[in-house]
């Protein structure tokens, strides 16, 4: 045979040629013809002249000849739709053809032509060829029927054929499900809600069934579909799972890969105490390892496969690490992939292996490799804490060999390492300095930055370093530009007397030559900052930093389990839901894993050990998250608008942008006219939605994604939770209510409050300066908090020190520890004008978002005028938070003291204090502590108290006091003992005034 | 589900270009070769998205086979039908080459229209496919109607893998297992990483429909039988049982049947096929030690030696032993002596190769080599690649052994006793690796 001749004719007029040849009487010679079309065909080339000449051909009893004109119709029937025609006829006289390959490529043949007029005619064989005696023709004409719907969906509904179709599964032929199961599968796809493939618990026997029997390709489609089945209930789940999981040992991998991928579906349905869960957990290890063993290509999917797996259920694969060691012949795409699953795997038990191996890959030659190599060390000393010196010493010893982009990617881990156990390794920091020089790439010298600005008070020369920086300042990219802007302010904090020019020349050259608008601005935050209040400065820019988490380039959770139902397919391999890559309707409705009902705890493994990794929320820094939560519900409408519904849209970056621009919105003018940021208008009645935080999931102080504002002022701010307390995003916007006229008597009560007289005198401490005017632009706020029946308020006065009229305020807070947040809008109907103050009275709720602040009672707002946002943080009384409902029962007050354990007991001393007992508990109750019983021991008297917070915490006291002795004795004792030393000062308060 | 099958030679030109899908155009064709067979980088990965088109590839000498799809194919099917249409050319005609393909080109378009039918795999055994598919054009005319349904029955049946009426005068039956050891050892004789990956492979010649029953020292189904057996039984034979990791199965195998009993029962196709594959990692025999020395003598001298010891019984000869030494890249003069066989540098590899025809077990071997070094000023130091074997040993590494395998065909009168049966062991290097 030397068919390879038809691909060498080039000469001109090769067409005439061909015409004058297909014509030709000889058999042969027409053969030979036909061979050299599809030849040109297949190099590319317009052959489609010849259509009707090719198509003559077609009647004919050669069955190749046939074949090879079949091809050429396929190829272009499109473009020749009226000459398509001419070939119905044959196609309909060979679907009843005797020989069934006859009939069977009959009804293949015509499925490929897309040509309407066709399909018509094509209708009446197919339901032939659909019921016929050989099961061959059947499981062609099944996949016809998914051919057919494509090209035309309405026809193949109305012509019955997906009845037709479904019957099928009950074939008693195994492959004719098997396609059949495929085609409804795909018909299924671009109907997402048709009840196509009903799935119920007869089919799936069916289908399982026909797993046994037909081919590996056949079991690849029905497992495939049985992924998309939702077992009633876990006995129905482990049923399937038993007669899936001999599949495990089938020799080709597609049909493991499913098999792996129904398991770890149906897993999520079975009682985690289930002996059967266990045995699965077993199973599925072997055949994943054996995957490894397969060709390399198939290798590269099963290892982004088991990259999944591990992130979702470590406990699998925990003992395997030493599969995942890269062969020195392993295609590079394979090597990545298995350090990386070696990383996830490293644990304790495992680690002197890991860094064996580690340090051998970081000498080898591809250059990513290597840096992966360098990088995997790092999140090993990350992850394991008793290698870390191991690991750091491993880094040295790279550093030392001097090859550039191994003591680059050496030097961004060491900082990571830095922020995970700080002042621990820092000697190296000598080391690091030394290789200054060379470092070229943005990433490295961002992190060598970093580490100078850090450490700028154990680095003599530190002034210097950043300064040779600062030379080619604006040749740099952002993410170094915005460190040496953060590290020179660091710097002039630690060292403000020689550093003061340093630090000049930097703002100067961030905010007046520089076109970047995150550095412009970060560079202005600086400045005013450092201009306004140093000590705030240092407080925001030398915070304590959060801790790096462990875990790092963890798959979002909600994507993850959606790529888990995925497992096998391109997604799972690109890591990426199918609706990134797919076009189109199809396939891309969203996979969910169900687990069984009301477990949420059900991704856990049985050892707990690992197990907690995954579920760990990919941000690295928890609070950070917090932090964008807030921002996504900040809102600074003004007043007079009502609002849309409430909405959690990941606005994120507008939302954040609107605080740094500080009331942008009323400045540019409407404001009727909602911003368009994200809204929340509502009074938080009901606990906040959980956010996914949209931050990139890993996270450390040089990877801030340029362009995004959030993230950047809170990645390098110091990389610190500073941003809460300085910028920090007061949330939960609630707008309040206050009637200015109504306050004006109120505030006499506070002299009322001191004399004890009344006897519900509620003590209510005197209004402090919360913003002075200085540093709000003239807007002086002071205020207080009361509890008036029942009603915690805030009020406020708020002055106008300065030229221009005040309008638009609106009020929020940030998350605190109590919940406390706005009941209602601030309502401030009247501009207050130069030299006017007003009273604000403030209702507030306490079932707002909640975080633990320090102190316990601090409380952080942001109010917003027309003019800008401003920040402040106040204390709060916590008696406001104790509620009339607060007396026990004597006997509960009883058991509930010798139920609290002892060393949740605190204690103190109130001094200078006059009173006698029986006024103390009644200026006590005044404030909602409540005396339960006094008993008289030795001259002492001892009143048991107790008090209930909002939160539902009881705080149980026991207070004494000697006649004649100005020194009180308070024991608290609550089950939350944090709260016990402000339930102290407010005693204190309280009694004293 | 895969949209186009394209094959490609190594300049990047079409050979072969089968569209299957309607979201599939003719530029994807184009795409790919200017993606990935020009592309000026190396490829980083055997699936590409280009143009939200996605790419499988897969190289065989220098042919590249390509299938195109652009929606959320099974990827790990994608592969194994790419391998599958490999086996399937290699069954056919040979060696998949350019010069093959392009004489084949009709044959190719047949099958791929057989085997693949809208994207979806069909029954692609080479067996099946040749009763019908044949390099002389079409038997079709010369078939009895019989012959027609009993090709379509085999090609969608249960038993797709073999045809009905098959008949020797000679029942025989050939059994190889055959092994390869992997090993990574530290230069210290630290064991890193070492498993054997096995293959049962079984030519059968015998007639009728034979049910079989294969058995081997697996230790659970050992376990199980002593447990059930008299104890006494089990420790006379004294039979080693080996631990197996894991398996997979030709697809004739009743898997169900192996979950369940652990047996492995089956009607085995005609010919050449492999029964089953393997992987152990317990108790090893690793055959070889080898244990470098390298001493570097200033900057431009280097001193190895390298002894390898064998380590199986002294009645045992393992053959085509074959030692890689890799050598630096800036070699300019090597000095070898070597107690036996023939070592010689080789420039083109970068390595020393030693090459021994035959050593018995329980035997040592020693090769010392000086390597002269150009003086370079790459501060890079050489990598130092892992020296690898090659070998072949006539027993199973992995310790296992066929205990039986048992063939009934109770329509045709021939009886287990009557199959002439053979059975081979063969042990060979896989990646077998020393770090030095």
């Amino acid at each position: 045979m030397t068919d390879s001749k038809y691909f060498t004719t080039t000469k001109k007029g090769e067409i005439f040629e061909l015409k004058a040849e297909l014509n030709s009487d000889k058999k042969e010679k027409k053969k030979e013809a036909v061979k050299k079309v599809i030849a040109s065909m297949t190099v590319g080339k317009d052959v489609s002249a010849l259509f009707p000449d090719v198509v003559n051909c077609m009647q004919t009893d050669n069955l190749e000849l046939k074949k090879l004109v079949y091809l050429y119709l396929m190829n272009y029937a499109k473009s020749q739709p009226d000459m398509a025609i001419m070939a119905v006829n044959t196609f309909v006289k060979d679907c009843e053809d005797l020989n069934p390959l006859i009939r069977a490529l009959a009804v293949r043949t015509m499925g490929c032509i897309r040509v309407d007029k066709i399909t018509e005619y094509l209708c009446e064989p197919l339901r032939k060829c659909l019921k016929d005696e050989d099961p061959y023709v059947r499981k062609t004409a099944a996949v016809c029927v998914a051919k057919l719907h494509d090209i035309n969906a309405q026809l193949v509904e109305d012509q019955g054929f997906l009845d037709t179709l479904k019957d099928l599964i009950s074939d008693s032929n195994p492959m004719v499900v098997a396609n059949a199961v495929a085609a409804l599968s795909e018909i299924a796809e671009s109907h997402p809600n048709s009840n196509l493939l009903d799935l119920n618990p007869q089919t799936i026997n069916k289908l399982l069934t026909a797993l046994n029997e037909c081919t590996e390709w056949g079991q690849i489609f029905i497992l495939d579909c049985l992924a998309n089945y939702s077992p009633r209930d876990d006995r129905e789940s482990q049923s399937i799972c038993e007669r899936v999981t001999p599949r495990l040992s089938h020799a080709n991998s597609a049909v493991v890969l499913s098999a792996v991928k129904v398991l770890m579906k149906f897993m999520e349905m079975l009682p985690k105490d289930l002996d059967y869960y266990g045995t699965l957990l077993k199973k599925l290890a072997p055949p994943l390892v054996t995957l490894l063993s397969a060709e390399p290509e198939l290798q590269y999917v099963a290892l982004r496969n088991i990259n999944l797996i591990v992130q979702r259920r470590p406990e699998i694969l925990k003992h395997e690490m030493k599969v995942f060691f890269v062969k020195y012949n392993d295609p590079i795409y394979v090597k990545l992939e298995k350090l990386d699953i070696m990383i996830r795997l490293a644990s304790q038990a495992n680690i002197a292996q890991v860094l064996a191996e580690l340090k051998e890959y970081a000498t080898e030659v591809d250059v990513d490799f290597v840096r992966k190599a360098v990088r995997a060390i790092g999140r090993c000393a990350i992850k394991v804490e008793q290698s870390a010196e191991r690991c750091v010493s491993t880094l040295l010893d790279l550093i030392q060999t001097k090859v550039n982009y191994v003591v680059q990617e050496a030097i961004v881990v060491i900082k990571d390492i830095f922020r995970k156990y700080p002042n621990k390794y820092e000697s190296v920091i000598a080391t690091l300095c030394e290789h200054l020089e060379s470092l070229d790439e943005p990433e490295a010298r961002a992190a060598m930055i970093w580490i100078v600005g850090e450490y700028a008070e154990r680095i003599d020369n530190a002034d210097e370093l950043l300064e040779s920086f600062l030379e080619g300042f604006h040749d740099e990219s952002t993410q170094v530009q915005l460190q040496l802007l953060t590290a020179i302010v660091k710097l002039f904090l630690k060292k403000p007397t020689e550093t003061q020019e340093l630090v000049q020349q930097v703002l100067s050259l961030a905010t007046q030559d520089s076109d970047n608008p995150d550095l412009r601005d970060r560079g202005y935050i600086y400045w005013r900052l450092l201009s306004t209040d140093p000590v705030a400065a240092k407080e925001v820019v030398l915070a304590e930093k959060p801790l790096i988490s462990e875990e790092t380039d963890l798959i979002e959770p909600t994507l993850l389990e959606e790529l888990i139902c995925h497992i096998g397919t391109l997604a799972s391999v690109y890591h990426k839901p199918p609706s990134a890559f797919v076009e189109g309707s199809r396939g891309v409705q969203h996979k969910r894993l169900t687990s069984s009902a009301g477990s949420g705890e059900s991704v856990e493994s049985p050892d707990t050990g690992s197990a907690a990794v995954s579920e760990a929320p990919p941000t690295v820094i928890p609070s950070q998250g917090d932090l964008l939560g807030d921002l996504l519900n900040l809102d600074l409408t003004p007043p007079t608008s009502t609002g849309p519904p409430p909405t959690t849209a990941p606005g994120m970056q507008l939302g954040a942008m609107d605080l740094l621009g500080g009331g942008l919105d009323s400045l540019i003018g409407d404001e009727s006219e909602p911003p368009p940021i994200p809204l929340r208008t509502d009074t938080p009645q009901s606990p906040q939605p959980p956010h996914q935080s949209p931050s990139p999931p890993h996270y450390s102080p040089t990877e801030v994604a340029p362009g995004n504002h959030t993230g950047s002022l809170g990645g390098d701010i110091g990389g610190s939770p500073a941003m809460g307390t300085g910028f920090g995003a007061p949330p939960a916007a609630m707008p309040a209510s206050f009637n200015a006229p109504i306050s004006g008597g109120l505030d006499d009560l506070f002299d009322l409050g001191g004399g004890g007289g009344l006897t519900m005198g509620t003590y209510i401490p005197p209004k402090s300066v919360w913003l002075p005017a200085m540093k709000a632009k003239g807007l002086e706020i002071s205020g207080t908090f009361v509890r008036r029946s029942g009603v915690i308020q805030m009020e406020m006065t708020l002055n106008n020190k300065a030229m221009s009229v005040m309008s638009d305020f609106a009020i929020q807070f940030n998350r605190n520890s109590f919940g406390l947040a706005p009941a209602g809008p601030l309502q401030i109907l009247t501009p207050i004008s130069p030299n006017q103050s007003i009273e604000a009275a403030l209702p507030l709720s306490t079932v707002g978002p909640v975080m633990k602040m320090e102190p316990l009672n601090n409380l952080q707002v942001a109010v917003k005028n027309n003019i800008d946002v401003f920040y402040f943080s106040c204390q709060y009384p916590i008696s406001m938070l104790f509620l009339e409902d607060g007396k026990m029962e004597r006997q509960v007050f009883l058991a509930t003291w010798k139920d609290i354990p002892n060393e949740n007991e605190s204690q103190f001393q109130i001094k200078d204090c006059h009173l006698n007992s029986d006024a103390a508990s009644n200026k006590l109750q005044g404030s909602n502590i409540f005396t339960i019983a006094k008993r008289t021991v030795e001259g002492q008297d001892m009143l048991y108290q107790s008090m209930k917070l909002t939160n539902g915490i009881w705080v149980l006291a026991e207070l004494r006091v000697q006649a004649g002795n100005p020194n009180y004795t308070i024991s608290l004792k609550c089950r939350a003992p944090e709260v016990s030393q402000c339930v102290f000062q407010n005693y204190e308060t309280v009694l004293k005034n | 589900m895969i949209g186009g099958l394209f094959i490609y030679n190594h300049k990047g030109e079409v050979l072969i270009s089968r569209v299957y899908r309607d979201d599939i155009g003719r530029n994807a064709v184009d795409a790919f070769r200017v993606s990935v067979i020009h592309a000026r980088h190396q490829v980083r990965s055997p699936v590409s998205n280009i143009a939200r088109t996605s790419f499988f590839h897969v190289k065989r000498s220098n042919v590249w086979l390509a299938a195109a799809t652009r929606q959320n194919v099974n990827a790990c099917m994608v592969f194994e039908f790419l391998y599958k249409m490999c086996d399937v050319m290699t069954a056919y005609f040979g060696k998949i080459s350019e010069e093959n393909v392009k004489n084949n080109f009709v044959l190719i378009y047949e099958l791929l229209d057989e085997i693949l039918d809208f994207g979806y795999p069909q029954n692609s055994e080479p067996g099946a496919l040749k009763t019908f598919i044949t390099q002389q054009g079409v038997k079709s005319q010369v078939q009895s109607k019989e012959e027609q349904s009993q090709i379509t029955s085999q090609v969608t049946g249960q038993i797709g893998w073999r045809r009905e009426g098959i008949k020797y005068r000679r029942n025989e039956l050939f059994l190889d297992v055959m092994e390869s050891v992997n090993l990574l050892m530290s230069p210290q004789g630290q064991v890193l990483s070492a498993h054997v990956s096995g293959r049962v492979v079984m030519k059968s010649y015998l007639s009728g429909m034979p049910e079989c029953k294969f058995g081997m020292n697996d230790k659970i189904v050992i376990d199980k039988q002593g447990k059930a057996g008299s104890n006494d039984d089990g420790a006379k034979s004294g039979k080693q049982s080996i631990a197996i990791d894991d398996c997979t199965f030709h697809q004739c195998v009743r898997l169900s049947k192996f979950d369940s009993e652990r047996s492995i029962s089956f009607i085995p196709p005609d010919g050449d096929y492999e029964l089953m594959r393997y992987r152990t990692t317990k108790d090893i025999i690793l055959p070889f030690r080898v244990i470098p020395l390298v001493r570097e003598v200033g900057r431009t001298k280097l001193e190895v030696k390298v002894v390898i010891k064998s380590n199986f019984k002294a009645s045992l000869l393992a053959q085509k032993i074959e030692v890689m030494i890799p050598t630096p890249l800036n070699t300019s003069g090597v000095q070898l002596i070597c107690m036996k066989g023939k070592a010689k540098y080789k420039a083109s590899e970068n390595a020393i190769v030693w090459k021994v025809k035959r050593m018995a077990g329980m035997k040592e071997s020693q090769i010392s080599a000086e390597i002269e070094l150009l003086p370079t000023n790459d501060k890079k130091k050489w990598a130092r690649p892992p020296i690898s074997m090659n070998f072949e040993v006539p027993f199973a590494p992995s310790g296992l052994k066929v205990r039986y395998l048992k063939v009934f065909e109770p329509k045709l009168n021939y009886s287990d006793h009557d199959v002439i049966k053979w059975v081979r062991y063969i042990g060979k290097s896989g990646i077998y690796e020393t770090r030095c």
